[in-house]
């Protein structure tokens, strides 16, 4: 514990060093980086304890603020978190200290690195409070540090509006957590976690549902995700993969907290969560595949794997609710897995957009191509992260996605119609996801990187710095080491797993002792494809080391001119598969008609607007608006009338109070 | 001697497995009336293609050279997790059948991207098409694994098709019968057959998987003719499995069936391209989509 309070003052006090040196930008980024490298290296030593071990350490000491206590505590599923949040600020600050440094001429870098050490000190803390009101300071710290990190440029009226709904979606969320922690605590009679004890389960499902709202605005389900779009786009790169990568956990966090708290679920809550899990998958990945900018993309293909990690734990939930210990286990594992193997690649594609972003200046994959020749490392990396985040063998983003199939085969195949509906619901919506992550990050690499390219941009870029660089290939070889050590891997989620489920320690250990030699197999396949792959990479080598290689033109037909332009686009890639979803999509076209015989230029354009905002939030804020306006006449702008207003309501009070 | 036999199925499919391709074009050419291609003739374009050097775009990289040898140690490493007949597949674990479907798509992933690799539009375009139907048609294929791991109450390849016997069939046979036409409709999407594609036409246009392999040449086009020929060699011992269901546990029985199940489904396949012709694609998504419902209803029948 003492560590881990020492790496929280090394990571704020960095932070603070480098607002006050903000007129020198090395020395800022020096102490910004440096000090959240080494203040996580400081503080994951207590979370890989408590993980490995099963050991809780707490803290808790006075706090003059009524009804709170800085009541701080690290136990395994704390861990689960922190390791993550720790591992992948600190990596992707190596990365932010070259990236900011192209800003060093026009801003003053100070600020950013000022609020990113406080974005993770917020971040850390959220995980490890156990007070609700510490956990909403926390929560607030976190959402306002990474408000005034979207807005770096904002300059840019896009970069503001960004920020603007970034704002009041996190703050929608956190009023509903107000609500949650004050019911809760109405219950208990004290914020404090540890006093919870026994809730009548009406009132659990109430919190279960202010719950979902509140957490999964943070964490991006659907249809409360709307800020995602806006907000990872606008930010700088290296915090777009700390919040798409990690922050955005911390709402499954609070999720996984909260059904701790709230004891045995009923059957309704399994099913809303697999429900919502669906959605959020298969509308994210549909939306990300309409997408033609990289980070908008990438944005959406977080709500999509909130939603894996989200079936997950109603598959985990479903195991608790039906006393199956294996489904229970299988889908926590899966889900929690996940949530660290979305991390390590989404950290990594985010970045990746970044390097893309930094030297063409452009992420509209229109204007991209053939980067695979000017950035090798990126390109590299980047197409690692895809096979990641499609969940495709031997990386690790199979093995999560592997846990929750096995789960639901294992226990949900049985002829009981009811447990038929949850599998059916849960292998369909994997399997489509599956498939249209497929087109939707086929795409994006091949865009970006495959082909000639499509623009001045694309043709003047070049690699990525060392830092960039580096950091971007540690996470990818994250990605193929959790891969291939998953059996070891699992394991380690024992503790979790026995904190979340209540499933005695032994059951546990032996269920993943099972599941760990299952994924022993698909090692060994792995590594028969690695082997196969590189057996067949030497036969061709000599069967062409004999014969001639040749270089000629792309074969087009026998056109003699052809052109980069020529080359099918991303949005002409996708058409098929959004023109079949179009119910949902709901995708503006225009197109001008072709006039005359020979015809002149012509103009075709796509728009996939939102539809959780366009006709959920849209029309709520309109009505919102229109019927405060109504108290407009309250506001005189006149000092002595708000000053009556302030002496109105004290007497109103004092009457309240005196009867 | 269990060594050998698992490794059994894998040889036997690298040498078989082209011979369909062969049966296919026979069947279509006797019902057209022609006296068609020798049987062994996929056989020798492979050995022919293995012989040539290779001519590459300016354009491509390194992923344009990858893509084909990955396709074929994808495919190879796929045949090890597939039982056939009397012959136990060489790894078998419990849910080996999503790492089956799961390494077809690590296949899908870089023929796609090879194909995207050469700026062409032809082969943007059947990039394109290719990743629309596979994402129809993947629900499809597990949920109709799923339904037949329902029926057996098996979830690992072997075991599942080794209790596929005539008693099954008589216990849950609409289930069967449903999920078995949901495969092979996914079967001949999946390589690349009529109704969906048709590989025989040369026009660019009108084709999926033929067009994106319109640049590769040589040893590197072979490697994608025989990984082609080996997907369908593992997809279609799915439906033998099913469709025959002879599995005593003596291989000198059930192998030979098995074998003759093939080239049945072989003939089946030059039925089907004879008699129908390839749908439009715009209709392509509401037959795999049917496929799919098929699968939904083999689930849930008991």
């Amino acid at each position: 514990m003492l560590l881990f309070l020492w790496g929280l003052v090394i990571i704020f006090a960095g932070g603070l060093g480098s607002l006050f040196s903000g007129r020198r930008p090395g020395l800022a980024s020096f102490l910004g980086s440096v000090s959240a490298v080494a203040g996580s290296i400081v503080a994951v030593i207590p979370a890989f304890k408590s993980l490995l071990t099963g050991t809780t350490e707490s803290l808790r000491l006075n706090w003059s603020m009524p009804t709170g206590s800085f009541f701080i505590q690290i136990d395994p599923i704390s861990a689960l978190f922190l390791i993550p949040i720790l591992g992948l600020t600190a990596i992707a600050a190596i990365y932010g200290a070259e990236y900011l440094w192209a800003y060093r001429e026009k801003k003053n870098l100070g600020v950013p690195w000022f609020f990113y050490n406080v974005l993770l000190t917020g971040m850390m803390l959220v995980v490890v409070a156990r007070n609700g009101l510490l956990f909403l300071v926390a929560w607030e710290i976190m959402s306002v540090a990474s408000f005034f990190l979207v807005t770096f440029e904002y300059e840019k009226p896009m970069v503001r509006q960004a920020g603007w709904i970034y704002l009041i979606a996190t703050h929608i969320g956190t009023a509903f957590l107000i609500v949650f922690f004050i019911l809760l605590g109405g219950q208990a009679g004290s914020l404090d976690f540890d006093k919870v004890s026994a809730i009548p389960s009406s009132l659990a499902s109430i919190l279960f549902v202010l719950a979902v709202v509140g957490f999964g605005t943070k964490a991006g389900f659907m249809p409360f995700h709307v800020w995602l779009p806006y907000a990872h786009p606008a930010a700088p790169s290296h915090v777009s993969a700390v919040m798409s990568g990690v922050m955005i956990k911390t709402g499954i966090y609070g999720l996984v907290r909260a059904l701790t708290l709230l004891g045995m679920p009923p059957a309704w809550w399994c099913w809303a969560l697999i429900g919502i899990g669906a959605l959020s998958g298969v509308l994210g990945i549909l939306f990300a595949l309409a997408q033609n900018d990289l980070k908008r993309l990438l944005a959406y293909s977080s709500v999509e794997n909130i939603g894996i990690i989200t079936i997950g734990l109603g598959v985990g939930l479903l195991g608790i609710h039906t006393k199956s210990p294996t489904l229970a286990i299988l889908g926590f594992g899966g889900g929690l897995l996940h949530v660290i193997n979305h991390a390590v690649f989404k950290g990594l594609l985010f970045l990746g957009a970044g390097s893309v972003l930094h030297s063409s200046g452009t992420g509209h994959m229109d204007l991209l191509g053939g980067l695979i020749k000017r950035m090798p490392w990126t390109a590299f990396t980047f197409l690692v992260g895809s096979i990641a985040v499609l969940g495709l063998p031997p990386l690790n983003g199979f093995v999560s996605e592997f846990l929750i199939y096995l789960g639901i085969f294992n226990n949900g195949i049985s002829a009981r119609f009811a447990s038929i509906i949850p599998a059916l619901a849960v292998i369909g919506s994997l399997t489509l996801i599956g498939g249209l992550a497929l087109a939707c990050f086929t795409k994006a690499f091949g865009m970006i990187f495959l082909g000639n390219p499509r623009s001045n941009n694309a043709q003047q870029a070049h690699e990525a710095g060392f830092f960039m660089k580096s950091s971007m290939v540690i996470l990818a070889t994250l990605c193929v080491l959790l891969g291939i050590c998953s059996p070891l891997v699992i394991k380690s989620a024992e503790n979790v797993i026995f904190e979340i489920t209540s499933i005695p320690l032994e059951a546990v250990g032996a269920e993943l002792a099972n599941t760990s030699a299952i994924l022993m197999n698909v090692v060994i396949v792995s590594l028969i494809l690695l082997g196969l792959t590189i057996a067949l990479a030497v036969l061709r080598k000599s069967i062409l080391s004999v014969r001639g290689i040749r270089q000629a033109g792309t074969w087009d037909c026998g056109y003699a001119r052809p052109d980069a332009r020529m080359q099918y686009t991303a949005a002409s890639f996708s058409q098929p598969l959004t023109d079949l979803f179009k119910m949902f999509l709901r995708s503006l076209k225009k197109i001008s008609p072709l006039r005359a015989i020979f015809p002149a230029q012509t103009v075709f354009r796509t728009d996939t607007s939102d539809i959780s905002e366009k006709y959920m939030y849209q029309p709520l804020f309109h009505w919102v608006n229109s019927s405060l306006s109504r108290l407009r006449w309250l506001q005189q702008g006149r000092l002595q009338i708000y000053i009556l207003y302030i002496a109105v309501t004290l007497w109103i009070l004092l009457i309240w109070k005196l009867m | 001697m269990m060594m050998i036999l698992k490794l059994a199925n894998p040889v036997l499919g690298l040498v078989i497995a082209p011979f369909l391709l062969g049966v296919i074009n026979r069947t279509k050419a006797v019902f057209a009336g022609r006296n068609g291609q020798p049987l062994l003739q996929p056989y020798y374009d492979i050995w022919k293609l293995l012989r040539k050097g290779a001519v590459y775009s300016r354009t491509t990289s390194w992923i344009f050279r990858t893509g084909p040898v990955l396709g074929l140690s994808v495919t190879l490493t796929a045949a090890l997790l597939m039982p056939f007949g009397g012959l136990p597949a060489a790894i078998s674990f419990k849910g080996d059948l999503i790492l089956f479907i799961y390494l077809f798509g690590l296949m899908r992933f870089f023929t796609v991207i090879s194909a995207l690799d050469t700026g062409s539009s032809f082969e943007g375009m059947g990039a394109s098409r290719e990743v629309t139907f596979s994402a129809l048609s993947e629900p499809a294929l597990l949920i109709g694994l799923a339904a037949i791991a329902k029926c057996t109450g098996y979830i690992s390849l072997t075991q599942m098709f080794q209790s596929v016997v005539p008693e099954l069939w008589v216990k849950s046979g609409p289930a069967l019968v449903l999920a078995g036409v949901a495969l092979l409709i996914v079967f001949l999407a999946e390589n690349c057959r009529i109704p969906v594609d048709d590989p025989t036409t040369h026009l660019e246009l009108t084709m999926i998987h033929e067009v994106m392999a319109l640049d590769h040449g040589g040893p590197d086009f072979g490697f994608i003719l025989y990984s082609a020929a080996l997907k369908m060699w593992l997809l279609g011992q799915i439906l033998v499995g099913i469709a025959v269901p002879i599995h005593t546990g003596n291989i000198w029985l059930d192998t030979p069936a098995a074998i003759a199940g093939m080239l049945l489904l072989a003939v089946v396949v030059g039925i089907i391209e004879c008699s129908m012709a390839r749908l439009r694609l715009l209709h392509v998504p509401q037959l795999l989509i049917g496929a799919t419902t098929l699968s939904i209803v083999a689930l849930v029948l008991r």
